[in-house]
C-alpha cells in the first residue's frame, strides 16, 4: 500500500488553512515558517487550542497537551504533523 | 420504553452564554441540546412585541467595542471563538455618554469610545485627582479576573488612588449599573473588567438591537448541528454518585447527558438538584444566596427622535442626585435617586439606518419583594405611578422638555419590574446580575454539572458569551472526546 505521501509544504498549508478560519482578521500572506506563530500573529492560547481541535475535527489528528509546543511555528508543526498525516493516510 | 434521548452535553437556558457554549460544542462535534423554558431565546437579553412594536430587554449597549483591526481584546476573542466575522456583526458606535451627579447633574463626566476623551474630562473636572486616576487606570489594565487572583473591595482600591469620594462614586456608577450584583461594593477584579469594557473599550449596538445578535448566534448554532428545544425547560436534575445522572424536563420526559452546563444561575441550578430514585442525597454545596440587585425599567416610545424633542445626543446617561451613590436593594419599591437612561437612537447607525421610533429607556434600582406579591390591580396602579416618578427623576438629567411636548410626542409606553424579570427568566428575586458571590470556576455540587453565564462571574452581553465559551472550552472541550 503506497498512499501518496503528504509533503511538509502541504502540511503547512493545512495548518495555514486552519488559522485562516480561526483568525480571519490575520494577514497570513507573509507568515515565516521558521518564526513562532505567536511572534508574528496575534494568536493566543485560546486560538492554539482551536488549532488543535480543528486538527482533530478535520483530519482526525490528536495532539496531546504535552505536544502543544510542537505547533509553535509552521516548520515545527510540519515536522510534527506530517508523519501523523501520512500514518493516517496509510491506514485508510 | 428505552428511547430516552442522550446527549454529549445538555445546556440549560438559551441565553447568550448557553448559545455561545452550544456553538463551540456543536462546532467541535459534540451532540448538544439546549433546553429553554421560554418561547423566545435570549434569557436576560431578549425581546418582545406589543401591538406590532418591537422592544428589547436587557441590551442597552454592547460593551467592549473596539474598531475592526484592533486585536487581543475580549470582542476579538469572542468573534474568533464563535467564527463570527465583523461583517456578520455590524456594531454602531455610541455618540457620547455621560455620568451626571448632583440634584440636576451639575457634575458631569462625558465619555466616548476614545478613552483619552474621558481622561481629559476627569482632568478638567477633578484636576487634583488626575494622577490618582491614571494610576487606577493602570491598575485596571493589569488586573485579571480569574479564579486564582484574590478578591478585593473595589471601593477600598479606588479610595487608595482617588481621595475625592464624588469622583470615586462617579467611576463606580457605570460599573455598578451595568454589573453590580453585590450590594454596596463590587469585587475589584470585576470592577476592572467592566471599567475596561465600558470606558477603556466602548459602547456600541447592532442596528437591529438584541435580535440581530440572537439571530446570528442561532444561525451559527444551527449550522454547527446544535439542537434546541424551546418551551421545554429543565425541572429537575437527578443526582447519583456525585453526578448529574438525568434531567427531568418540564413535560416530564427524562433525558441524559454526559455533561450539563447550566446558565440559569447558581442558586437556581442548586434548587433543581435532587437525589435520583434509590440514590443517596447529594452533598449540598455551600449555598450561594440569591442576588438582591434588581431594577425596574420604563420605555417611552416617541413619534420622533429624542434629539428632535430636545433631549440631546447622549447615548447613555448614568445619573445620581445624592451625595453618595447608594447601591443596595431599596427600602421602597423603587429608588429613583439614581439610574441609567439609554437612548438607542443616539448610536451612529449610519446612513439610511434610522430606528422606526424614538426610544428612551430608564432603569432604576428596585425591591423584588415589594413587587412580587401585589394583587394585579395594585401592581398595575403602582407601575403607572412609578413610571411617572421615574420619568420625573431622569428628566432632571436631560435637557428640559416641556410636559405638553413630551405628552404629545409619546406614542406608547411600557415598563418592566423585578416581577417581570423573575417570571420570564426564572431568576430568583429578578436579580438581573445574579448572585452576589460568583463561582468563577463554574463548579457545582455535581462533578459533571457546570455553571456558565452570570453566576460564573462574567456579566453583560459580551461577558455572558465569553463565559459560555470559557466553560465549554475548559470544562468540556479540553477533555478528549
Amino acid at each position: 500500500m503506497s498512499a501518496p505521501s503528504m509533503t511538509k509544504d502541504e502540511c503547512k498549508q493545512r495548518v495555514i488553512d486552519i488559522i485562516a478560519d480561526i483568525a480571519p482578521d490575520e494577514d497570513l500572506s507573509n507568515v515565516k515558517s521558521d518564526v513562532k506563530l505567536r511572534d508574528q500573529l496575534q494568536i493566543d492560547s485560546m486560538d492554539f487550542l482551536d488549532i488543535v481541535m480543528e486538527l482533530r475535527k478535520r483530519h482526525g489528528i490528536e495532539v496531546p497537551e504535552a505536544d502543544y509546543p510542537q505547533l509553535a511555528s509552521l516548520d515545527s508543526s510540519a515536522e510534527y504533523l506530517t508523519p501523523k498525516f501520512n500514518a493516517l493516510a496509510a491506514k485508510r | 420504553m428505552n428511547s430516552r434521548a442522550h446527549y454529549d452535553v445538555a445546556i440549560i437556558g438559551a441565553g447568550l452564554s448557553g448559545l455561545a457554549a452550544g456553538i463551540r460544542l456543536a462546532h467541535f462535534g459534540r451532540r448538544v441540546c439546549i433546553f429553554e423554558r421560554h418561547n423566545a431565546p435570549g434569557g436576560l437579553n431578549s425581546f418582545y412585541s406589543i401591538t406590532g412594536r418591537k422592544y428589547d430587554v436587557g441590551l442597552h449597549a454592547v460593551t467592549n467595542f473596539v474598531r475592526p483591526g484592533v486585536k487581543g481584546t475580549p470582542l476579538g476573542t469572542l468573534l474568533r471563538q464563535l467564527r463570527i466575522s465583523r461583517e456578520e456583526l455590524v456594531l454602531c458606535e455610541q455618540k457620547r455618554s455621560r455620568i451626571a451627579f448632583g440634584p440636576r447633574g451639575e457634575t458631569a463626566l462625558c465619555f466616548t469610545n476614545d478613552f483619552a476623551f474621558f481622561e481629559a474630562e476627569v482632568a478638567r473636572v477633578f484636576p487634583a485627582q488626575i494622577d490618582g486616576f491614571r494610576q487606577l487606570t493602570q491598575l485596571v489594565r493589569e488586573t485579571v479576573y480569574a479564579p486564582d487572583s484574590p478578591a478585593q473591595s473595589a471601593r477600598a482600591v479606588i479610595q487608595a488612588h482617588i481621595a475625592d469620594p464624588l469622583l470615586a462614586d462617579m467611576l463606580l456608577c457605570p460599573v455598578l449599573m451595568y454589573g453590580g450584583a453585590q450590594e454596596h461594593d463590587v469585587d475589584f477584579r470585576l470592577f476592572a473588567l467592566l471599567f475596561r469594557a465600558i470606558l477603556l473599550e466602548g459602547l456600541a449596538r447592532p442596528y437591529e438591537g438584541i435580535r440581530a445578535l440572537l439571530r446570528l448566534l442561532l444561525d451559527k448554532y444551527r449550522a454547527a448541528g446544535g439542537e434546541r428545544r424551546m418551551k421545554c425547560g429543565v425541572r429537575r436534575i437527578l443526582a447519583r454518585g456525585g453526578q448529574a445522572a438525568a434531567l427531568i424536563l418540564d413535560n416530564g420526559e427524562e433525558i441524559t447527558a454526559d455533561q450539563v452546563l447550566s446558565s440559569i444561575g447558581g442558586p437556581e441550578t442548586a434548587a433543581l438538584i435532587e437525589a435520583a430514585a434509590g440514590a443517596e442525597a447529594p452533598t449540598p454545596a455551600p449555598a450561594l444566596p440569591a442576588g438582591q440587585i434588581t431594577f425596574v425599567e420604563t420605555v417611552t416610545v416617541l413619534d420622533r427622535e429624542p434629539a428632535a424633542l430636545g433631549w440631546g445626543d447622549d447615548t447613555i446617561v448614568f445619573f445620581n442626585d445624592s451625595e453618595r451613590l447608594a447601591w443596595a436593594r431599596p427600602e421602597g419599591q423603587v429608588d429613583v435617586r439614581s439610574g441609567v437612561v439609554c437612548i438607542p437612537n443616539n448610536f451612529e447607525h449610519g446612513p439610511g439606518q434610522k430606528l422606526p421610533d424614538g426610544i428612551v429607556r430608564a432603569t432604576c434600582l428596585a425591591n423584588y419583594d415589594r413587587w412580587a406579591t401585589l394583587p394585579e390591580d395594585t401592581y398595575q396602579a403602582d407601575k403607572t405611578r412609578w413610571y411617572g416618578l421615574i420619568q420625573a427623576s431622569f428628566r432632571r438629567f436631560l435637557p428640559p422638555v416641556g410636559d405638553a411636548a413630551l405628552a404629545s410626542a409619546t406614542v406608547a409606553t411600557d415598563m418592566f419590574t423585578p416581577r417581570t424579570v423573575a417570571k420570564f427568566t426564572g431568576r430568583l428575586n429578578g436579580a438581573i446580575y445574579g448572585a452576589a458571590v460568583k463561582q468563577l470556576d463554574g463548579r457545582t455540587a455535581l462533578a459533571n454539572l457546570h455553571l456558565c453565564g452570570t453566576d460564573q462571574g462574567l456579566i453583560g452581553i459580551i461577558g455572558a458569551m465569553l463565559s459560555g465559551i470559557t466553560m465549554a472550552n475548559e470544562r468540556i472541550l479540553r477533555k478528549p472526546a
